[in-house]
């Protein structure tokens, strides 16, 4: 249950959501062709100043470091809001994926240089570790290596989640081994604007323009190394997670509006002389879809709360959790269209906006199938 | 920074010495209910199948065992521990009462007093009941001695039940009832019956009425049914001029179908809740299946229907958690059928899984040839077909759904 001081969080951000960035303001990122505007940043800037002002870039950071520590489950609740209006921002990527990275793996100096910024806004965090198209954890080839007291860095990123709005990332790299072995493995704290890194955007088709991150001998100093070195792959276990959480959150909202856009349709769409919402076929479509909601949503708050719980069963909870929204968010975006008809087929609808940012969102940090298999493995199956 | 600044001001003025207090008074009585349950609950019952006591008044009755169980409880109270005390209850707290189910369930516990008459006459009773008809039938209630059963489907009257016959006539100082109910759970063990009668002809909802029925009345004659379970749980129940007393009706005449509709959320809210057996497939599928090179279950296909129906499965436990945390009433909700569903689906399949990770072994109907856990399984999954029929099937929960939860029109 919410406590008073997240009901208020919630309502805030809904009422903050519906005027500042309705759906249209999507819109604004996409080119007439219907893919991302190449001038556009994949959000929109003066809009992050405001959330950066309300609190929100603060929710995981540490009251002593500017922040407001309100938890996991207050996160939740302003992500599913923006996913409501497929609201796009760095939140998830800097104010919880590279804030926990802070917070689980940063000695004190990192935090102390780190945290504040991120908690005014100042600051964009994200993290840099995927690089096939696979999701495969391990399979790290980006080399790391130790060259007097800091190290170089070779390789490339993709896709790197908000990585053209980012000021920093978190650098999953091999300091020994191969790609695939869990050993080896290293985080390292990287500012975007260190020589040797460039970045370019990839025109995907929700318009949030991730990166492509290429290292051509990047140096970084030793106390650029986020945790133990070569022992990364717990921390980034863990990260993944907490995205992977996170970003169901956001699922939540895309679905929990796509059902509501699609239910008002449903009510005043009139055809053979009737509105399409009597038709016991669509009735039946809408009572299951509604079903499905409970779930997914009772997923994603055991494991929003599970973050907050620091609970050991965070791994198997993350993967309920996204296995079960990314099912839902298909199913609900996929009827979104088909009950909308011709008009659902438009780039002038939202309907198509839900579809692609659902397709995307169920891709991201690991798709419904590889948590699914995770789930499994964790479970004995 | 508005927001924040309201919340912080609401973290310091907020209700931290209360919350502190409660969970202390809870601390205490848990330990008093742990205690008592476990001096008390004969350890031979530990993880019996309480739902088959349910449905069985024989197999719970030649149990020496659970006989004990149910006249400690019943002294107890803590069958029914929010019903008030005149009525055979303990006037515990629903905090309380969650306390004594957790405790219960701590140690593979049942509450031998569940019956049909707690999960739906007696809820209906306390709300539509005179106070002379729940000081007659609640405090029975509460000691599990009189059984209940429900006479509501006709052979014309299934998934349409306002379409129901059964002619009950006021014969000035008795109701005088005939017609015939079928698919009656127990109704050939059963002491009392609670029916839909019709009252008025003239109209179909607004014609019912709701009766109680002694079922040692004259007149009345059950005949088991056989499924295709094997199973002959329910009974078809025929009413030959039976003569019922006129304080016998509960509510107003032809304001039956209101109070039927209130029981049957009653009932599809028992019928969601109940924490049926998450036994993980997965040792059995690996025991009958084998395990492959990478130590998965060795049948791909069926080892992913496996997994998602015990993730569905996992994410329903967690939405009868979440809704029971946010029903602040007590009452079911409007959410009820899509829950019930949900349930029926997800258990239908996990039935049909198990035999079929049995593969030819998960076909036998009788004989030493299968062991105990297979021909149970074989007719668990028979059973299992009838959770989308019965307490409203799927299409009419559905359409419940539809109409009172997402007000789609008619």
């Amino acid at each position: 249950m919410l406590n008073e001081e997240q009901q208020m969080l919630r309502d805030m951000a809904a009422e903050w959501v519906r005027d500042r960035l309705p759906v249209t303001a999507l819109r604004s990122l996409y080119g007439h062709d219907g893919g991302g505007r190449p001038d556009a940043e994949g959000f929109d800037p003066a809009a992050w100043t405001e959330m950066a002002q309300m609190g929100w870039t603060g929710i995981l950071v540490p009251e002593a470091q500017g922040g407001s520590d309100f938890g996991c489950r207050s996160m939740g609740l302003v992500l599913e809001e923006l996913g409501r209006t497929l609201g796009a921002s760095p939140l998830l990527s800097s104010a919880l994926v590279a804030a926990s990275a802070l917070r689980l793996g940063g000695t004190e100096a990192q935090q102390a240089r780190w945290l504040p910024g991120i908690a005014d806004g100042s600051a964009i965090g994200t993290l840099a570790a995927e690089e096939g198209s696979q999701h495969e954890r391990e399979k790290i080839a980006l080399a790391a290596m130790a060259v007097g007291d800091g190290w170089v860095l070779n390789g490339i990123k993709r896709p790197v989640q908000d990585g053209m709005a980012a000021t920093f990332a978190i650098v999953a790299a091999r300091t020994h081994g191969l790609p695939g072995d869990r050993d080896g493995i290293t985080l390292f704290l990287v500012e975007s604007d260190t020589p040797g890194l460039s970045r370019e955007a990839l025109d995907q088709i929700d318009a949030r323009r991730p990166a492509l991150f290429s290292f051509d001998n990047v140096t970084v100093s030793a106390d650029a190394v986020l945790g133990e070195v070569g022992k990364g792959i717990d921390l980034l276990d863990s990260l993944f997670d907490r995205a992977a959480i996170g970003l169901a959150a956001e699922m939540l909202g895309n679905a929990s509006q796509a059902f509501d856009t699609t239910l008002d349709y449903l009510k005043t769409r009139v055809q053979f002389g009737a509105v399409i919402g009597s038709f016991q076929a669509l009735q039946h479509r809408a009572a299951e879809m509604f079903g499905e909601l409970q779930l997914a949503r009772s997923a994603v708050e055991a494991a929003l709360d599970a973050m907050d719980a620091n609970d050991p069963a965070l791994p198997a909870l993350a993967s309920l959790a996204k296995a079960t929204v990314g099912e839902t968010l298909h199913g609900i975006s996929s009827q979104m269209v088909q009950l909308h008809g011709g008009i659902g087929m438009t780039h002038e609808h939202d309907a198509g906006l839900y579809l692609k940012r659902a397709r995307v969102a169920a891709q991201c940090y690991g798709s419904t199938a590889w948590h699914r298999e995770r789930w499994a493995r964790l479970n004995g199956y | 920074m508005l927001h924040r600044k309201a919340a912080w001001l609401l973290r310091e003025t907020g209700t931290g010495c209360m919350a502190e207090w409660d969970g202390m008074e809870a601390q205490s009585f848990r330990q008093e209910a742990r205690a008592w349950l476990r001096a008390n609950f004969p350890p031979s019952l530990t993880n019996a199948p309480s739902i088959h006591f349910v449905s069985d008044r024989h197999a719970a009755e030649s149990n020496a065992d659970w006989r004990l169980w149910r006249e400690r409880m019943a002294e107890k109270r803590w069958g029914v521990p929010t019903w008030e005390p005149r009525y055979g209850g303990a006037g515990l707290s629903e905090a309380q009462a969650k306390i004594i189910g957790q405790e219960l369930a701590a140690i593979g516990g049942f509450n031998p007093i569940r019956s049909y008459g707690t999960m739906m006459l007696g809820p209906t009773l306390l709300e539509y009941g005179s106070e002379e008809q729940k000081l007659e039938h609640l405090p029975f209630i509460a000691t599990n001695e009189r059984r209940w059963c429900q006479g509501f489907s006709e052979p014309g009257a299934g998934s349409d039940l306002a379409s129901l016959q059964t002619k009950c006539i006021d014969m000035g100082d008795h109701w005088l009832v005939n017609g015939q109910k079928i698919w009656t759970s127990g109704a050939d063990q059963a002491d009392w019956c609670f029916a839909l009668v019709r009252t008025d002809t003239s109209r179909k909802q607004g014609g019912i009425s709701f009766l109680l029925i002694d079922m040692k009345s004259e007149g009345i004659e059950t005949r088991p049914i056989v499924l295709i379970s094997g199973s002959t749980h329910f009974c078809e129940v025929f009413f030959n001029d039976v003569k019922v007393p006129k304080g016998n009706l509960v509510g107003e005449v032809n304001q039956g179908w209101a109070i039927a509709k209130r029981l049957l959320q009653f009932e599809r809210n028992s019928l969601s809740d109940v924490k049926a057996e998450i036994t993980p497939l997965a040792p059995l599928a690996h025991e009958y299946c084998g395990t492959d090179s990478m130590g998965r279950i060795d049948n791909p296909d069926l080892r992913v229907r496996m997994v998602r129906n015990a993730m569905r499965h996992e994410a329903y436990l967690a939405t009868v958690a979440r809704l029971t945390r946010e029903a602040k009433s007590g009452g079911p909700s409007n959410g009820v059928s899509a829950l019930k569903n949900l349930w029926s689906g997800i258990i239908q399949e996990r039935a049909e899984l198990l035999v079929e990770l049995m593969g030819a072994n998960g076909l036998g109907w009788s004989g030493e040839h299968y062991t105990d856990a297979e021909r149970e399984a074989t007719r668990a999954w028979l059973h299992s077909k009838a959770f989308s029929i019965y307490g409203g099937s799927y299409e009419v929960q559905n359409n419940i759904t539809a109409k009172r939860t997402l007000d789609l029109p008619a």
